[in-house]
């Protein structure tokens, strides 16, 4: 729909009065929002503001991508969560909370995680992308994807007590293009000296502000109103205080848009960085001695074998069968109340069952046993048959 | 003399100094007396080849030394000089 059709009802209007009735903005900038399709990619501690804000300023259509259920360690920075979504999938938690702030927006989701196959589909529907992911791979994948689909990328970034912000590949009233993110970093720190998710944290308000931000360069983007970030990085140093802005320019030797761009097409992300983009969370596991405990002691607990049913014949320690072929379709047959033990018969296939039971049913008690069957029969009943 | 702002994920090599005070000359002359004081930081400011990492900008006032002299971009007493990595949500130099 054109901006010139776009009309609000009475309750958009009264909602949206202290923008209509800033002089620089009025009800062509808020119709320019209601007319907009933005694309938030991640919903975590950057995504939580920018989705607050754009829902509550009106952008007609939002769009949210994330693979990831809510976890407890996500409510310290996470503001659109609360304990009652602890388990549930993200974007469906942001729809619920978005919704009720806002009725008179579109909400889409994307319960998916972003990749080179999915990212350009994804993203071509929408007029400006905020990105606020949490890794190289997928920063570089929103980058590329931007400039091949000629996408303003609005850009944030954290790290313990420092943000970034930019407007990247942005047209300006002239049709001059601005500098995108292979023009500020070409390439990503090697692996070697990333150093792991525990060494690095990010105090929770520091996303709030960042994210806040990004959400005020969307809204400038959209509405053409003020002087969006192109060609300036902005950082924040939240210790001492101090935000500088830097003077940042296109490069000829940009490989997707330089003098002589190699990159025609999305790559493999992942081996660009050479790391993964998914970062796995550490599995729970249980030793078969502690499991052993538990059930001298009459702990309560369910025990699930995702082993099949010829090698349960063969031996088994009076678990729930549920083959890992079978494991989703029979996803309620697993209590969510107490204790989940999890086993196969050396603990890999298990660890895939609950892979699967996290990441697409949002399980947060499941235990892989340690070294399967073999190593229970080991230890504690070496009298079953082993195979 | 000229000032270097090190960033958080850096500072656990420079005794937890955020701001160093070096002489004016050139960047090269100024990476190279940082990573004297602190040779933990060598490995994360250069490369195998002595080069600048790529996914670290430096910048003299607001500007990318790439945008001026590069290496050999002149410091100026009382400039200030910013070394900025390239970060990611959980992940980091």
């Amino acid at each position: 729909m054109s901006v010139e059709n776009i009309s609000f009802s009475k309750e958009e209007l009264a909602r949206y009065n202290r923008h209509i009735i800033i002089p620089a903005f009025g009800i062509e900038a808020q119709r320019k929002l209601k007319a907009s399709k933005v694309l938030v990619i991640g919903s975590g501690g950057l995504g939580s503001p920018v989705l607050l804000y754009l829902a509550a300023a009106g952008v007609g259509t939002i769009g949210i991508v994330d693979f990831d259920v809510v976890d407890d360690s996500n409510l310290q920075r996470q503001v659109l969560f609360g304990v009652q979504e602890i388990g549930q999938p993200k974007v469906e938690a942001a729809k619920k909370r978005l919704a009720a702030l806002n009725p008179h927006i579109r909400l889409q989701l994307y319960n998916t995680h972003l990749n080179s196959q999915n990212a350009l589909d994804i993203i071509r529907e929408y007029d400006v992308v905020a990105d606020g992911t949490d890794n190289f791979p997928t920063r570089y994948l929103v980058n590329d994807a931007c400039v091949l689909l000629d996408k303003p990328n609005v850009y944030a970034s954290i790290f313990q007590f420092e943000g970034q912000a930019s407007v990247f590949n942005y047209v300006n009233k002239d049709g001059e293009r601005g500098p995108n993110y292979r023009d500020l970093y070409p390439t990503p720190p090697p692996p070697g000296l990333v150093p792991s998710c525990a060494e690095g944290g990010v105090l929770g308000v520091l996303p709030g502000i960042i994210g806040s931000l990004q959400a005020l360069e969307v809204i400038k983007v959209i509405t053409g109103v003020g002087e969006t970030l192109s060609g300036r990085f902005y950082i924040f140093d939240a210790l001492n205080f101090e935000s500088r802005t830097f003077r940042i320019k296109r490069r000829s030797d940009n490989p997707i848009n330089g003098e002589h761009p190699t990159i025609t097409e999305l790559i493999d992300y992942e081996q660009f960085c050479g790391m993964r983009a998914v970062e796995e969370k550490p599995l729970r596991e249980i030793t078969v001695r502690e499991l052993y405990d538990w059930q001298v002691n009459g702990e309560k607990f369910q025990l699930v074998d995702v082993r099949e049913p010829h090698e349960y014949d063969i031996v088994n320690i009076g678990a729930t069968l549920i083959p890992l072929g079978t494991i989703a379709e029979h996803a309620g047959q697993i209590t969510r109340d107490l204790p989940v033990v999890v086993h196969c018969k050396a603990g890999s296939r298990s660890a895939t069952a609950i892979r699967e039971l996290e990441q697409k049913f949002g399980f947060t008690n499941l235990y892989n046993l340690k070294g399967g069957i073999l190593a229970y029969i080991d230890e504690v009943q070496p009298e079953l048959t082993k195979y | 003399m000229a000032t270097i702002i090190i960033p958080t994920p850096l500072r656990k090599f420079t005794n937890n100094d955020a701001r160093l005070e070096v002489k004016a000359g050139d960047i090269q002359g100024t990476i190279r007396e940082l990573t004297q004081h602190f040779p933990g930081l060598a490995k994360h400011l250069l490369d195998e080849q002595g080069q600048i990492r790529s996914f670290l900008n430096i910048f003299v006032g607001d500007d990318d030394i790439r945008d001026l002299q590069h290496e050999k971009t002149v410091v100026q007493d009382n400039a200030v000089i910013s070394i900025v990595p390239a970060i990611a949500g959980g992940i980091q130099i």
